[in-house]
């Protein structure tokens, strides 16, 4: 029949050929905002191949860390996942901490756990938003940001910042809370809890948008852990891994929360996931404010924790633990240590190793979503174009903290 | 002078004249009214819907007329603005194609009678542009050339990007408008017509309104509607989060505005459609043509009272056009975006069987009498 119609001068063969199309994806895209570059073969709108290319945010954190005094770290830290970058602080101090031996007063322990979900709520609503936005729903983005600007408020109010928070230090915090906070965060509440209902009757049971999320970007329970994935990407296969739980740090014990998990592992278990959490974290706040006890919130150690102001222009010793801080550095003992806190996107983990002077000899950090993106091209490869933009946000790939 | 004078008095020339001032007020009410003003709405409505402010920096000494001024002030901008093409590009189809978008989308309103009939100082004035006996096939066949614009768009722009967004409207246009032709198809064997005049005019009595007996029809034309002119949830081909801009990545300045305006001018008329086939066109509900007629013609004279009545035609037309526009508009502030198989699979297996159905049951309908026609 072939051969017939070549002599015919038909080849349908050669008629119906078709070609991929190679094309790059960012990274000046609207969908990887220059943070990420997709290298796309695409047969018609179905991806063939995918090569995922990081490191455009790549500012060598970890070696800009070595020249740091143990404390200058924390300003670089606020930059790795900056939808929430209390945590990493958190993260950070507690590193150290470790190193060191020492244990930070209750009261800063709260104040801790707090502020940690109140970033943790700052990044679910950015991510969640920034999803619905990548669909389309500009205006349910536009309500979760407006949920996030008044917890900003509430974060600015303790610690002057909204973005780079750059509040937690070695053995303790930059300052305690302001007047008038309990009543400020029962509004702020109040209002995020309407907005998050808003959110919710617009998308979750919004048919278009179970269509778009719904089988999409799924993974395996045994392909997830594989990957190394932890936070709401793993939880949305139904594994209830939380570092809060598992391996309890600050008052988390002492906290009642309940852990989402999915079922199927796909993007609309992880958009529920990470919805339920916002609602998780919000409680978690109220109850730490309701537990905290008054008290100091720094370690009674000049050594770590460098002396108040007041301190150390009134009396000789503070003044000199300053001096040697400010000049030297806190010299904390020689060891290594890993502490893993419960980041946005999962477990964000420190390796601190000290040589006894007054830098970080190595500071590693333990990015959760570079394991979640480097899993991308299972997720996506076989799927349509339009498949890989909720993919792709609720994988929830944050530059600064996959490149470093 | 007298020449003049009996020139003026030829019926060919005071037609002539009479269509012009149509085609002018037709121009003018899409074109410089709806597009300018269909931008500020956009903004404005969806800053009332977000919580936000909107629109309100541009100003003159001051004053943002709520946020008026912006269209305005975009035009300004727009006109400045480098007209680029793109290396590697076809230049003349590149050119062409903003064109081929805008023309269809505003020839289509030719057909959609704005405001009724009316004798004035013995003139027989038909406000309509072109009164064709077919009206419903050219409105299609004309919107269904808008596809070529945005096809050549994508592709002679040299951009895998375009040409994928290019790729993607024309396989939904092409679906949609067969979708869209047969929603209505209940409404010709109803109004045993297909001219939009007689249509309109036979649903001076409310209980003829198409959105009373049709009103299934009703909901997947404007799901249609909103399809074929690409907007959310229907706008894949253009999905910014997806394809970039889509088809009209590479364009610039005025020639991006013409895409937008051909959007716009599309929403109108497709809602112009909308209002002819369903709302009743320009009639008010209880209130017939000739009672407003006597009514106003005993206040303001026979000849007076028609042109209040033609005014009070038009306006009811656009009001109801207005309601839509609001609607559509939305739409597509709470709605995310459809992929791109599922705009496909909506069409085809979903309203494409169900518009099938439903001319079924028209024709049972009025063949078992229980659907009375006008």
């Amino acid at each position: 029949m072939k051969e017939e119609n070549r002599e015919k001068g038909y080849d349908f063969h050669e008629a119906s050929r078709t070609e991929t199309m190679t094309i790059n994806m960012g990274p000046s895209h609207p969908a990887t905002h220059g943070t990420v570059k997709f290298f796309l073969t695409l047969d018609g709108e179905t991806i063939e191949d995918i090569d995922v290319e990081i490191g455009y945010l790549h500012r060598a954190f970890e070696k800009e860390c070595e020249a740091q005094k143990w404390n200058g770290v924390f300003p670089y830290t606020d930059r790795l996942d900056y939808t929430a970058s209390v945590l990493n602080n958190v993260g950070y101090a507690m590193a150290a901490e470790k190193l060191i031996g020492i244990e930070v007063p209750e009261r800063c322990q709260y104040l801790r756990t707090m502020i940690s979900e109140m970033a943790r709520m700052s990044g679910h609503y950015t991510n969640v938003g920034a999803g619905a936005l990548e669909l389309g729903a500009l205006t349910a983005f536009i309500y979760f940001i407006e949920a996030r600007e008044l917890l900003w408020d509430l974060i600015e109010s303790v610690c002057g910042a909204r973005l780079t928070h750059n509040y937690v230090r070695i053995g303790g915090l930059t300052n305690d809370l302001p007047d008038g906070f309990r009543e400020n965060v029962k509004r702020v509440f109040a209002k995020n809890r309407k907005l998050w209902d808003d959110f919710d009757i617009m998308l979750t049971k919004n048919r278009i948008f179970l269509d778009r999320m719904r089988d999409t970007g799924g993974i395996s329970q045994k392909d997830a852990i594989a990957w190394g994935f932890t936070g709401p990407c793993l939880r949305a296969t139904g594994v209830p891994y939380d570092v809060r739980r598992a391996q309890p740090y600050l008052v988390y014990d002492r906290m009642n929360f309940d852990i989402p998990v999915g079922t199927t592992g796909d993007n609309f278990d992880r958009y529920l996931v990470r919805m339920e959490e916002i609602k998780q974290s919000m409680s978690i706040v109220e109850q730490c404010l309701a537990q905290m006890p008054e008290g100091p919130i720094n370690v009674d150690d000049a050594r770590w924790r460098m002396p108040s102001k007041d301190d150390s222009s009134t009396r000789m010793e503070p003044l000199i633990f300053h001096f040697k801080q400010v000049i030297e550095g806190p010299s904390i003992p020689v060891g290594e240590a890993y502490q893993a806190v419960e980041g946005a996107n999962g477990e964000l983990g420190y390796y601190l190793v000290s040589n006894g002077g007054g830098k970080p000899w190595k500071c590693r950090v333990r990015p959760p979503s570079f394991a979640l993106t480097s899993a991308l091209p299972l997720l996506v490869k076989g799927s349509l174009l339009a498949d890989l933009i909720p993919t792709f946000d609720m994988i929830n790939l944050i530059g600064g903290e996959c490149d470093r | 002078m007298e020449t003049v004078i009996a020139l003026i008095k030829n019926p060919m020339v005071i037609e002539f004249i009479v269509t012009m001032v149509k085609i002018g007020f037709i121009f003018g009410l899409t074109i410089g009214f709806f597009a300018p003003m269909l931008a500020w709405v956009e903004r404005k409505q969806s800053a009332v819907m977000q919580d936000r402010v909107g629109a309100n920096r541009a100003g003159v000494f001051g004053f943002t007329v709520i946020g008026l001024l912006h269209s305005l002030a975009d035009a300004i901008k727009l006109i400045f603005k480098e007209d680029f093409i793109p290396r590697g590009a076809e230049r003349g189809l590149h050119t062409l194609a903003p064109a081929l978008a805008v023309i269809p989308a505003l020839v289509v309103f030719a057909v959609i009678p704005f405001g009724g009939q009316y004798t004035l100082w013995g003139l027989d004035v038909n406000l309509v542009i072109a009164d064709l006996d077919v009206g419903l096939l050219y409105v299609f066949a004309i919107s269904s050339l808008a596809t070529y614009g945005v096809v050549i768009a994508g592709w002679s722009s040299n951009n895998n990007w375009s040409l994928l967004g290019g790729l993607r409207a024309s396989a939904q246009m092409f679906s949609y408008e067969v979708t869209m032709g047969l929603t209505v198809i209940g409404l010709i064997m109803y109004y045993q017509s297909l001219s939009l005049v007689d249509i309109v005019a036979k649903q001076e009595n409310f209980w003829h309104w198409g959105i009373i007996w049709h009103f299934p029809a009703f909901v997947l034309f404007l799901a249609c509607a909103v399809a074929e002119n690409k907007r959310v949830p229907f706008d894949a081909p253009e999905a910014e989060s997806e394809l970039v801009a889509g088809y009209f990545t590479e364009y610039s300045g005025m020639k991006f505005v013409m895409f937008w305006t051909a959007e716009f001018i599309e929403m109108v008329s497709i809602s112009g459609m909308c209002v002819a086939l369903f709302l009743g066109g320009h009639h008010i509900p209880f209130l017939t043509q000739k009672f407003l007629l006597t009514a106003l013609g005993d206040i303001f004279g026979p000849d007076w009272g028609g042109v209040v009545v033609m005014l009070i035609g038009v306006g009811v037309f656009i009001t109801k056009l207005v309601i839509l526009l609001v609607l559509q508009m939305t739409i597509r502030w709470t709605m995310p975006r459809f992929r791109y198989d599922q705009i496909m699979k909506l069409g085809w297996k979903m309203i494409l069987p169900l518009s099938l159905c439903w001319i079924f049951l028209v024709g049972v309908g009025i063949l078992t009498g229980v659907m009375p026609t006008p």
